[in-house]
């Protein structure tokens, strides 16, 4: 069997490469069709080899074992060969991305058909993005993780611009792209001090030796500092911009100017979890990096505030879900911070299926609108949209946390751990958390009253909704199923008294890291807290957008000056722009001006102009008078005589 | 007295003689192309003499032949063959088409070659003169040009004051060692003594006398004037024989008699090439006539040949020789091209005259484009290898200055020449050139071949230019 799962794992992550090839290069001569079967072929052999891989392991236990492919960089002690790595953590992620991809996939279909354009491009770059991911996830090396982790940037770059007329989606494509580039600077610098430290970049390697980077100090401009700190740290800042954390969460509601579909698979599978991806794989180096982790918990805590409060400000029914998302990976941050990897990963999980389906089900109410994406202008959906309603329901109900569906699960154990840590900076987390809860159901039931249960404002736009067609609905209904079941029947291998044999030797826990078995030790009022939080905001929410509608208005009027921070999203953009927009604009301008104008321009035309100006001076000796000329070849004799009588 | 060894230059000036008594006796109208043939076959039959030739000394150590002479030699006579071709058609053209022109043309290589092998100074003078007097009378032959006779008498006055200088040179040469042969001056050079200052002068006369026949800077004023006045045919002659017998004797002169002083000329060749290398790029930007651009891209390629000379090591020579003969194929190319223009039955010789030339004429256009490249040293075509050869040699004898002047100035060279090839593939046509005769398609299809596929048969060049390179130490 073993030999069986190498090839499936190739099958897997070549698969969508060929679709994204062939729908890409052929698209234009063969056609839409043509390039969407081609797509979605490719993301088929690649859905079902990831899950023949998943089966055997939940039946016949974890792998650790390398899939060779071929030799990419030999050099004396730098060598790197690309092999693929065989184990739980990349095949259940490999998994994931090929589900919710392929369901993404088969929704574009009905998503794109109004698309004037040739749509071959879109789905060449969806598949592309699905390999990045996948190229991400399985690699055994960091440099190869870097590679899939810059392919995954550029696909979103890519896909986020797709609408490239729009100087909006552009200018957001192009955001993504610079924001995340600054934090994989750091990734990158991590990656070379821990192959200067550990002399190594492949996983095996580095896990090693994790306990000698305990011991080995790094110093930096005159400061001190572990090598397992500093490195975790440069990674976690890494993974930061591609998990829009905060600081680096800037361009996370800026890409929702990318096709609905993009927004879905940004969100549930391919690129925001890479950051976590990364720091669960990293788990040997984390678990000895205390006070980085420390780090992580509070930015994650306060991430999943920052982005919850925001939602609820926002108008645009794709920026709120955005936040949203943001929100939610800072809870994920928050399991990493306190060690407990696996609940970080079965958090992504769940994610993945609710927040892919919220991303759809908000697309459907955007397609049968006609583009129309400001919630003010909706309402009265749900009897236009019966099925999209229902499963949006469904949606927000695991993403709030709501018993039994998938985001209770995952969401409770999280702020279990971060109460069970016990750390000042977990209670802190849980605190933050538990108001980020009562948030997340307010915003998420503002959304769902606002756009299918308050009365319409807008009659002509909502009067001719019509429920969108099957192609979009069925990708929808799955994703549903997974919202309401992944929970419960995931919860005992991913965390519960399976963990151990389902993810093998892929995580790392040290040995005083008990949080897993903790959890369950967690005080019951404790452990009940966010989900009387949710039902509160729940409540809130039916009060503020059903039965006195009046009353944000009126809050919003009254409590004008945080009504405005919230808004504007903490002022991040503008400070952004203040602090560092402006003043590189200025030194571009400086650099434009001086350096290339005056300096690479300006000297090579000085020079062409002084030999311009020397060749005429030379064609104007040449006079045609004999005696000129025969008084140069004595002058020309008389001065290499002088200059031979000098140096001799 | 081994006189065999000097069989083919008594060849080729009886066949001048020959031509001569030939042409005052004959009864046809012109006997020019008979002439011209007859030329050509000795030329061919002189060459095989060459290419079996032996070494040896002759005439009471007058005369010498070996592995450079013989090199020289044959690309001596390369040249002049490819130029008595080139005639065939133009000089009808050029109403220059007397059977004189080549008798004179044969006399004048046979003092190319004998400068080459020559062994002793006054075997040198000798062939300078034999060579530069029928010069001067083939500069001014369409004497109904007044630019032709006005190009002759430049070229006779000023190269009779180059002649004094060489001629003084060896006055005092023969003076301070009491010798005129060359194993003479050598060991008059080699005394551990210090060197009488008359010595050292008599060195540099000489070599300034031979930097005029190379029209290297600043001794260059005379070329751009002669070029452009003499008839296209002799221009081309005059652009590759002489220069190549003047490189002869300096790199004889100065590897062999001169050997041991190298510091004492190296700083001088290095300023000379400099000079030349600057002068000949920078003055041909401003050039409208085209054979006046040429005569100055042969000012500077005559300046990069001259870096090799002053790296003064066998990798040197070696450079220079390589050099010489990648300028002979690319510089008779283009000349052939130079040739070709004319409009209407008139020669015209401006740049502009060349305009939209790839769309009229796409097959001389492309030998045209491949002669600039290789002359502006583009990669892998003829010129670069050339190039590449005086700088690597230059740099293994540390002549670090010379060497970034050199590529610098190449640079600037590359604009002129790449000048053309914007001219003919992008500027609009204003005429179209008249279709050109055969020997001219000939003559530019061998060369632009040869240029493009130097490559190929580089390893056999280099190995033989070696060999001759290794007989001058």
């Amino acid at each position: 069997m073993q030999p069986m799962d190498s090839s499936f794992l190739i099958v897997t992550l070549f698969s969508p490469l060929f679709g994204s090839c062939s729908s890409g290069l052929l698209g234009k001569m063969l056609g839409d069709r043509f390039a969407k079967s081609v797509s979605i072929l490719g993301m088929i052999l690649s859905l079902a080899a990831s899950w023949y891989i998943m089966g055997h392991i939940v039946y016949s236990g974890p792998q650790d074992k390398l899939v060779p492919i071929a030799t990419w960089i030999s050099s004396s002690t730098f060598n790197i060969s690309w092999d693929l790595r065989l184990d739980t953590l990349s095949v259940s992620m490999a998994t994931i991305v090929t589900s919710i991809s392929f369901l993404v996939h088969i929704y574009s279909i009905g998503y794109m058909s109004r698309e004037e354009m040739p749509t071959y491009r879109f789905f060449s770059y969806l598949s592309l993005f699905t390999f990045s991911m996948l190229l991400l996830v399985t690699s055994c090396n960091l440099v190869g993780l870097y590679c899939g982790w810059e392919a995954v940037g550029l696909s979103s770059y890519l896909l986020i611009g797709y609408w490239y007329t729009k100087p909006a989606a552009v200018a957001a494509a192009i955001k993504a792209f610079v924001v995340n580039r600054i934090a994989d600077l750091f990734f990158l610098i991590g990656i070379s001090l821990l192959f200067i430290l550990s002399g190594s970049v492949y996983f095996s390697d580095i896990f090693q030796r994790a306990p000698e980077l305990l011991r080995t100090h790094y110093d930096f401009i005159g400061y001190d500092f572990k090598a397992c700190e500093m490195i975790s740290f440069l990674l976690f800042v890494g993974a930061m911009g591609k998990s829009a954390q905060l600081f680096f969460h800037v361009w996370l509601p800026d890409a929702m100017e990318g096709p609905t579909p993009v927004s879905a698979l940004i969100h549930a599978a391919t690129m925001v979890t890479a950051g976590v991806f990364l720091m669960a794989r990293m788990s040997p180096i984390l678990e000895i990096a205390y006070y980085t982790r420390a780090l992580i918990l509070i930015i994650g805590s306060i991430t999943a505030f920052f982005a919850a409060s925001v939602a609820l400000t926002q108008t645009d029914i794709k920026k709120s879900i955005a936040y949203s998302t943001c929100s939610q990976l800072g809870y994920m941050f928050v399991a990493i911070g306190c060690g407990a990897y696996q609940i970080a990963l079965f958090h992504l999980t769940t994610h993945a299926f609710f927040k892919a389906l919220l991303f759809l089900g908000a697309g459907s109410v955007i397609h049968a609108l006609h583009n129309e994406q400001d919630m003010f202008k909706m309402g009265g959906l749900a009897k236009k949209l019966p099925f999209t309603c229902v499963v949006m329901w469904i949606g927000s109900l695991a993403l709030a946390g709501i018993f039994p569906f998938a985001g209770y699960w995952s969401k409770d154990a999280i702020m279990k751990s971060a109460w069970m840590y016990n750390s000042n900076c977990s209670y802190f987390a849980w605190v933050i958390t538990s108001l980020t809860a009562f948030l997340t159901a307010l915003y998420s039931w503002r959304l769902l009253f606002l756009v299918f249960h308050a009365p319409s404002k807008n009659q002509a736009l909502t009067s001719k909704a019509k429920e969108s067609p099957s192609v979009m609905i069925n990708p929808m209904g799955v994703l549903a199923l997974g919202s309401v079941c992944s929970g419960f029947i995931l919860s005992s291998y991913y965390i519960g008294s399976k963990h151990t044999h389902f993810w093998g030797s892929s995580i790392f826990t040290g040995t005083n890291n008990h949080i897993l078995s903790l959890i369950h030790r967690t005080p019951l009022f404790i452990a009940q807290t966010p989900s009387i939080l949710a039902i509160l905001g729940i409540l809130v929410a039916y009060i503020c957008y059903v039965r006195f509608p009046i009353l944000p208005t009126k809050l919003a009027n009254s409590f004008s000056g945080p009504y405005r921070f919230l808004i504007n999203a903490w002022y991040f953009d503008r400070l952004y722009q203040i602090i560092f927009i402006k003043p590189y604009h200025i030194l571009s301008k400086i650099l434009w001006n001086i350096g290339e104008k005056e300096i690479i321009e300006g000297a090579p035309l000085i020079i062409a102009d002084f030999t311009q100006r020397s060749a005429k001076t030379i064609s104007r000796t040449q006079n045609g008078s004999f005696a000129l000329y025969a008084l140069t070849l004595v002058i020309g004799l008389v001065i290499i005589l002088t200059t031979f009588l000098i140096y001799h | 007295m081994n006189w065999t060894l000097a069989l083919p230059e008594i060849i080729l000036s009886l066949s001048s003689l020959g031509i001569i008594s030939y042409g005052a006796v004959q009864k046809r109208e012109n006997p020019f192309f008979i002439c011209s043939t007859f030329s050509i076959a000795a030329l061919i039959a002189v060459s095989f003499l060459i290419m079996t030739g032996s070494n040896g000394l002759g005439f009471n150590n007058l005369f010498i032949s070996d592995e450079f002479s013989r090199f020289m030699k044959l690309l001596i006579l390369v040249a002049a063959l490819l130029t008595i071709i080139l005639s065939l058609d133009f000089n009808i053209k050029a109403s220059s088409n007397s059977f004189e022109f080549t008798a004179l043309l044969l006399f004048s290589t046979t003092g190319a070659m004998i400068m080459v092998s020559s062994n002793n100074l006054m075997t040198l003078y000798l062939g300078l003169e034999l060579s530069s007097l029928p010069l001067y009378i083939l500069c001014a032959f369409d004497r109904d040009n007044v630019f032709s006779s006005e190009a002759g008498i430049k070229y006779f006055i000023l190269g009779s004051v180059a002649s004094t200088i060489i001629l003084y040179g060896l006055s005092l040469i023969y003076g301070f060692s009491g010798g005129l042969g060359y194993e003479h001056v050598h060991l008059a050079f080699a005394s551990p003594n210090p060197i009488p200052p008359g010595l050292s002068f008599g060195l540099i006369f000489i070599l300034v006398g031979l930097c005029f026949k190379i029209s290297a800077a600043p001794f260059h004023m005379w070329t751009p004037d002669v070029y452009q006045g003499a008839p296209t045919s002799v221009s081309m002659y005059l652009s590759t024989v002489p220069k190549f017998a003047a490189f002869a004797l300096f790199m004889r002169l100065i590897m062999g008699p001169f050997g041991n002083i190298s510091f004492q000329w190296q700083l001088l060749i290095e300023i000379i090439a400099i000079l030349s290398i600057i002068v000949g790029s920078v003055g041909a930007i401003v050039q409208t006539n085209i054979k006046r651009m040429m005569a100055y891209s042969s000012i500077s390629h005559m300046g990069y040949t001259l870096v090799g000379l002053a790296a003064a090591t066998t990798e040197g020579v070696l450079g220079s020789l390589i050099y010489l003969t990648v300028y002979l194929f690319m510089n008779i190319g283009t000349f052939a091209v130079i040739a070709a223009m004319t409009r209407k039955g008139l020669i015209v010789e401006n740049v502009k005259d060349l305009s939209g030339l790839g769309k009229t004429n796409p097959g001389i256009a492309a030998a045209m484009a491949i002669f600039m490249f290789s002359m502006a040293g583009a990669p892998p075509l003829a010129g670069f290898f050339g190039k590449f050869m005086v700088f690597w040699a230059a740099i293994s004898a540390h002549l670090y200055i010379l060497t970034i002047i050199g590529i610098l100035a190449s640079a600037i060279s590359a604009y002129i020449y790449l000048r053309i090839i914007k001219i003919m593939y992008f500027n609009t046509l204003i005429q179209p050139l008249d279709p050109q005769p055969l020997s001219l398609s000939l003559i530019t299809f061998s060369m632009g071949t040869v240029t493009i596929i130097f490559l190929l048969f580089m390893s056999p060049i280099v190995h033989i230019s070696k060999i001759a390179a290794q007989s001058l130490f």
